[in-house]
């Protein structure tokens, strides 16, 4: 592993109104771990996310990636440097096809000026083409090559929620940013998206943070695991030392006499 | 090696077309098989076809709510009969006439540009407000003007908006669009209908689709307003009043949102609609509403709504399945 983290938070804040939602959080990711992020319902994970990918401004603090500020930059801008993600709830643009939904990702990356697309030169033209084959090819390597043309809407919930992670492939990312990619499923099917995340995890060379509930993911999945409970990072660590923290412990399940 | 053949067919195919349907226009009023009347149809449905295809980009793919059609309409409206009347009169027509269009379009694409940079934090009932308030602001401007006539408005402007000129433009602004709309401005603009916080974390910059669109959009509503101006010979600002708007509006959610040959149909079927019920006099207002008001129950997108017809599409070789990829032991999680 390359000394410099692939991605680092300094004193990061942000509030809403009075509620500080993330309180001076200062983490960092290392190039190709996997780095897990849990905590209570309401912690803040998600925001952390929307922080972390531009769609809310910090309060205050920095946020560095690849070594270059990111703060306050546009989510498209982030997107392109090589920073992908998914959503808790999944946000597929569901009145377009499974192809489409790739392509948007995929086309971000080509230079092509809005008067060459208008009247379609022969530079727009190889740019179209170069969009189909290359989502073509991963939607092929993800067994989703017969649905190209079908509506992502109409797609079931797990072939959903894997079209969401190809689509942030599309991108070309070097960290991809999961949240709670296992929700909605049961046991059997997140034990199967983890073998599957590990094999994306390795094939496309990633670096990955997830926000997950599932523990037995989390835990067998992450190189390490940040705790986060209202918005302050209370524990971290290897996946074992977190299980054994007797404040993470508490902030899942209280302290003892808190029960009535 | 078969998709690449039909592919450069269909890459000459509309240029083909669009000579072989001038060369029609062209000879067709001089052979006395259409009289005035149903050239002025014709022409009518032409212009129509265009304010309904560049008001579907924002309303349709964009998913937006734009009222403010008339005004970028009346803007090309305005700046074309400036030309052609006040300052160039003499001019030959062959000439100016095209300018004239071009710089309608112009001068109606540059208004788009504000309008484009509003819509950046507000969206949904707030644009169509600002929309709203940019046909009012456009239309009373135009009434304080006493150089193009104020509340008069022009008059005596050339009849140069011939059967061929209109088919023309007619078919730049589709092949225009189509072209938009199938590229990866298109897809953005269809991601920002869909889910903009989603479209923005994919990397589509959402500023420059939404400025694509409104000034691709408000283009060619300039360049429609030019050729009506030029077909009417008489315009003032109450001709783009918010009553011109909804008549686009009804020929977009009627025909189809999203839609090319949506587009087609909802302005061929409203502009013929209109004049077949003449003999009803003002009761046709009420026949087209009531129209309406069925599709929105039984199909709301309206009749092609987020459809095509293949032979609008562009078409593309796609590269079918690759043979065989030595995929070997990557098992993948089914």
């Amino acid at each position: 592993m390359s000394a410099l983290p692939l991605l680092e938070t300094r004193n990061l804040t942000r509030q809403f109104g009075g509620l500080r939602a993330i309180g001076d959080l200062s983490l960092s990711v290392n190039r190709g771990e996997i780095l897990g992020i849990i905590g209570p319902n309401g912690a803040g994970k998600t925001t952390l996310f929307n922080l972390l990918t531009g769609i809310y401004p910090p309060s205050s603090g920095g946020i560095f990636f690849d070594d270059r500020s990111i703060a306050g930059l546009r989510p498209s801008e982030i997107a392109r440097l090589g920073m992908a993600r998914t959503f808790q709830n999944i946000r597929l643009f569901r009145q377009l096809s499974v192809l489409e939904n790739v392509r948007i990702a995929y086309d971000s990356g080509l230079d092509c000026s809005p008067l060459e697309a208008l009247l379609r030169s022969p530079r727009a033209l190889s740019r179209e083409r170069e969009s189909i084959a290359a989502s073509m090819e991963l939607l092929e390597m993800f067994q989703l090559g017969s649905h190209a043309e079908d509506r992502a809407g109409d797609l079931s919930y797990g072939a959903q929620r894997r079209l969401e992670i190809v689509r942030a492939l599309a991108l070309k990312p070097s960290l991809l940013l999961l949240d709670e990619p296992a929700a909605g499923m049961n046991p059997s099917e997140a034990m199967q998206l983890t073998e599957f995340l590990r094999w994306v995890h390795g094939k496309f060379s990633l670096t990955i943070v997830l926000i997950e509930h599932h523990m037995q993911m989390v835990m067998a999945l992450s190189d390490r695991i940040e705790v986060i409970e209202f918005g302050l990072r209370i524990a971290g660590g290897k996946p074992e030392d977190v299980k054994a923290n007797p404040r993470v412990i508490e902030a899942y399940l209280g302290t003892e006499g808190e029960l009535p | 090696m078969i998709g690449m053949t039909s592919w450069k067919k269909s890459r000459y195919l509309p240029a083909v077309l669009l000579v072989a349907g001038l060369i029609v226009t062209a000879i067709l009023p001089s052979t006395g098989l259409v009289n005035d009347y149903l050239q002025f149809v014709i022409v009518s449905v032409a212009i129509n076809a265009i304010l309904c295809v560049s008001l579907n980009l924002v309303n349709g793919w964009m998913g937006e709510f734009s009222v403010g059609h008339a005004g970028f309409m009346a803007l090309g409206a305005y700046a074309s009969a400036i030309l052609t009347v006040k300052l160039f009169p003499s001019a030959p027509a062959a000439l100016i006439f095209p300018a004239a269009v071009l710089i309608g379009g112009t001068v109606a694409g540059l208004a788009g540009i504000p309008v484009g940079i509003l819509s950046f934090k507000t969206r949904g009932d707030y644009l169509a407000i600002i929309t709203l308030a940019f046909l009012m602001i456009v239309k009373s401007g135009l009434e304080n003007i006493p150089y193009t006539g104020g509340p008069r408005g022009m008059l005596g402007i050339p009849r140069l908006t011939t059967v061929a000129w209109a088919y023309f433009w007619c078919v730049v602004a589709f092949w225009a669009i189509r072209n938009l709309v199938y590229s990866k401005y298109g897809r953005g603009i269809a991601a920002i209908r869909e889910d903009e916080i989603a479209a923005e974390a994919m990397g589509v910059n959402t500023r420059t689709a939404k400025l694509v669109a409104f000034v691709t959009s408000s283009f060619f509503a300039g360049i429609a307003g030019a050729l009506f101006a030029h077909q009417l010979q008489f315009i003032n600002p109450s001709s783009f009043d918010i009553l011109k708007s909804t008549e686009i509006l009804v020929m977009v959610y009627l025909g189809g949102v999203a839609s090319l040959g949506g587009s087609l149909l909802g302005a061929g079927f409203v502009t013929i609609l209109t004049q077949c019920l003449q003999p009803l006099g003002t009761w046709r207002m009420v026949v087209l509403p009531a129209l309406l008001v069925l599709l929105m129950l039984f199909r709301p997108g309206g009749i092609m709504g987020y459809r095509d017809w293949n032979w609008l599409k562009p078409r593309i070789p796609f590269r079918s399945k690759p043979d065989v990829k030595d995929n070997g032991k990557e098992e993948i999680v089914p």
